[in-house]
């Protein structure tokens, strides 16, 4: 029995340090996690993100003579699978740094997470200020909601002239609620009057059935619609609003910017307004151009501005870990925050003490079944 | 609150309701002729829809043909369904059987998923369906007059199939006593196919319907319209299938009436349909047309 015994410890051990010797080899490589929505109500906007990572990836495949290698974690467009998919990146696959997610309620439930784990993760395009706000390991790339709230607001006051705004919101979506609250604070500001938001609906997220909500809105005949949600909802809720004969303009935020939008809206979502945070008809600098040919000829269309986002955030990591010098996750942290002026494909990129960018709003309409440029808002400084 | 906003409540109460009860048709169908509440349902109502959309996006085949397919290629999957995941557990305990209705339905929403992806993709409505008739000041969508139809005639279709056919005789009897009804010579697996394909003939019907309605589809769209169809036959009396249309009915324009009356509670939407089976379950098990059969023994 007992040389048995040894034999089998001998195994163990050799079987143990065989195991060891993978995982030397595997310090060749840097992971970087992408925490995205592949699946579910949010996949189309994870899948544009996830479209530029890859392609930010192809052209930039090594940093310190390593290979960088994306681990990719689908979330699913759940809060409670968001946090099952951050914890698997940051415990199992220890990756170097986390990108992602589309989403900002997806982007908060990895929150603690990546802060206990002490991973640096850098979001692209949630815009929600609680992302980043007491969390010393949550960047992003992107603006955030107040200011985006107000662009919108702006826009409605005084390029639509209206005086009388209606909100259809998302409400159990972090990333609606806020932006909707941001643009009704300044909405008020602007027209002097409490009273200028005429009525406020709700919905979840996946209900397919607005009518009740849009009847009570145009009982109330609004002059502008606001609506920030997901762009499935987003595209019935407008489809559904001209079919009860609403026919005011509607304004909403960057999440409507993907194709499933357009697809589902159809001649319904024409003439509708957004911000978002970069068209393809302004480059801003040398690397969009780099990047805008790049993606042209890898998918054969035209790129989301979540894509180049998504892009930004791994060159982003990628520069810090340059000046790191080091794959040592808190070294990393220090010099992501500390980024100045970096050149990103969507814009220059300069994080303040929250870790948020801080950018130009651009603003797009539908039309002619096309996202079309319309204008550029730079922030007050 | 003026009375023409409060006749487009009702329009849309009644427009969703009777999309609810078309498709608890089929739900309680199948229960009350097997005795097993089909949780596929949902999912194969999604297929359904997805089959509409290859058939018109990718094959460019002409709606008028292509609904008719739909509803042939959906009864053969229903039927598929049947033989691969039920009909093995024929004898095994009502249990085993439900179990392995829920995975049928996992299967079928994580199949398209892999398939087809999970990025929602437009249902393509053909024009003729969702143009907007005025009535006054309230809009009503043509759909709207024609799901209640289509409901109707599906109703009066299946009640005479099961009262009147040979068919519907031998289906009758499956669900009273399975094993005397195969020494009359009843064919069981036949027949419990046949009804399966008819659930899903009639899940295909509702899911075209739900489409056009909701020009949107994703693998995970089955889900909550199965859940709130199951409820409402439960609500009507599940087996019943004139009551599976009474609480499609009630449940639609239940919840439109309670986003529209009171618009703070719009997020308890989906919880007004749960709270409601529970009602139903604690003081009227069997809901409001149930017969009152004992357990048979």
């Amino acid at each position: 029995m007992k040389p048995r015994m040894i034999f089998i410890l001998f195994l163990l051990v050799a079987l143990a340090l065989g195991g060891t010797g993978c995982t030397k080899k595997e310090s060749n490589v840097i992971k970087i996690g992408v925490f995205e929505p592949i699946t579910g109500a949010n996949a189309a906007g994870g899948q544009l993100e996830v479209e530029g990572i890859k392609l930010a990836n192809k052209l930039y495949p090594e940093v310190l003579g390593k290979k960088v290698e994306l681990v990719i974690a689908d979330n699913k467009s759940d809060k409670v699978e968001a946090a099952t998919a951050a914890a698997r990146l940051v415990e199992k696959d220890k990756v170097t740094a986390i990108i992602g997610s589309w989403g900002s309620s997806l982007s908060m439930a990895a929150g603690d997470i990546v802060k206990k784990g002490k991973v640096p993760t850098v979001g692209a395009s949630c815009t929600n200020p609680l992302v980043t706000a007491g969390n010393d390991y949550y960047f992003r790339v992107c603006f955030i909601d107040p200011f985006q709230g107000t662009v919108m607001a702006n826009y409605a006051y005084s390029k639509l002239n209206a005086k009388r705004a209606a909100i259809i919101q998302e409400v159990n979506n972090d990333y609606a609620v806020g932006l909707a609250k941001f643009f009704m604070d300044s909405f008020r500001a602007l027209t002097g009057a409490e009273d200028s938001i005429v009525a406020v609906a709700n919905y979840n997220t996946g209900d397919q059935d607005f009518s009740a909500q849009l009847t009570n809105i145009k009982a109330q005949n609004p002059d502008v619609i606001f609506a920030p949600g997901n762009f499935t909802e987003s595209a019935l809720i407008i489809s559904q609003a001209r079919k009860l004969g609403i026919n005011c303009p509607f304004i909403g935020g960057d999440t409507w910017e993907t194709q499933e939008f357009l697809d589902i809206g159809q001649e319904a979502v024409e003439g509708v307004v957004f911000s978002t945070f970069f068209a393809t008809e302004t480059p801003i600098t040398a690397e969009s151009a780099k990047f805008i040919e790049a993606y042209r000829k890898e998918y054969n269309k035209e790129p989301a501005a979540v894509a180049a986002l998504g892009y930004d955030a791994y060159i982003l990591i990628l520069d810090a870990l340059k000046r790191a010098n080091s794959t040592d996750r808190v070294k990393l942290r220090d010099e992501i925050a500390k980024t100045k002026n970096f050149a990103g494909a969507a814009g220059i990129i300069t994080l303040d003490a929250n870790g948020d960018a801080i950018k130009n709003a651009v603003i797009k309409v539908v039309k002619d079944g096309k996202f079309t440029y319309l204008d550029t808002i730079a922030p007050q400084q | 609150m003026a009375f023409d906003l409060f006749l487009q409540h009702l329009s849309n109460g009644i427009s969703l309701g009777s999309l609810y009860a078309l498709i608890a048709i089929g739900y309680t169908m199948v229960y009350g002729i097997l005795r097993l509440i089909n949780f596929a349902h949902g999912d194969i109502f999604m297929m359904a829809t997805y089959f509409a959309f290859f058939g018109i996006v990718t094959f460019h085949i002409p709606w008028y043909i292509t609904f008719p397919l739909v509803l042939v290629l959906t009864a053969a999957l229903g039927i598929g369904v049947e033989a691969t995941a039920y009909r093995p557990l024929r004898e095994a305990p009502k249990i085993s059987i439900l179990i392995s209705a829920i995975g049928a339905s996992f299967f079928l929403e994580n199949l398209t998923i892999v398939l087809f992806g999970g990025v929602p993709k437009p249902f393509p409505a053909p024009k003729l369906f969702t143009d907007v008739v005025q009535v006054g000041s309230v809009s009503i969508q043509k759909l709207t007059f024609y799901i209640p139809v289509v409901t109707v005639i599906s109703l009066l279709g299946l009640v005479y199939l099961i009262n009147k056919t040979k068919t519907g005789m031998a289906m009758r009897a499956v669900s009273m006593d399975q094993e005397t009804a195969r020494v009359m010579g009843i064919n069981i697996n036949h027949t419990i196919a046949f009804t399966f394909g008819l659930g899903s003939f009639l899940a295909a019907v509702g899911g075209i319907m739900w489409g056009m309605k909701f020009p949107q589809i994703q693998p995970l769209m089955g889900v909550i319209p199965g859940l709130k169809c199951f409820i409402a036959a439960v609500i009507g009396g599940i087996g019943n299938i004139g009551g599976a249309v009474i609480g499609g009915f009630i449940l639609g324009i239940g919840e439109i009436m309670l986003v529209a009356f009171l618009p703070n509670l719009t997020g308890y939407r989906d919880a007004f349909a749960f709270i409601l089976l529970i009602l139903i379950l604690l003081y009227k098990p069997t809901g409001i047309l149930g017969e009152k059969t004992a357990e048979k023994v």
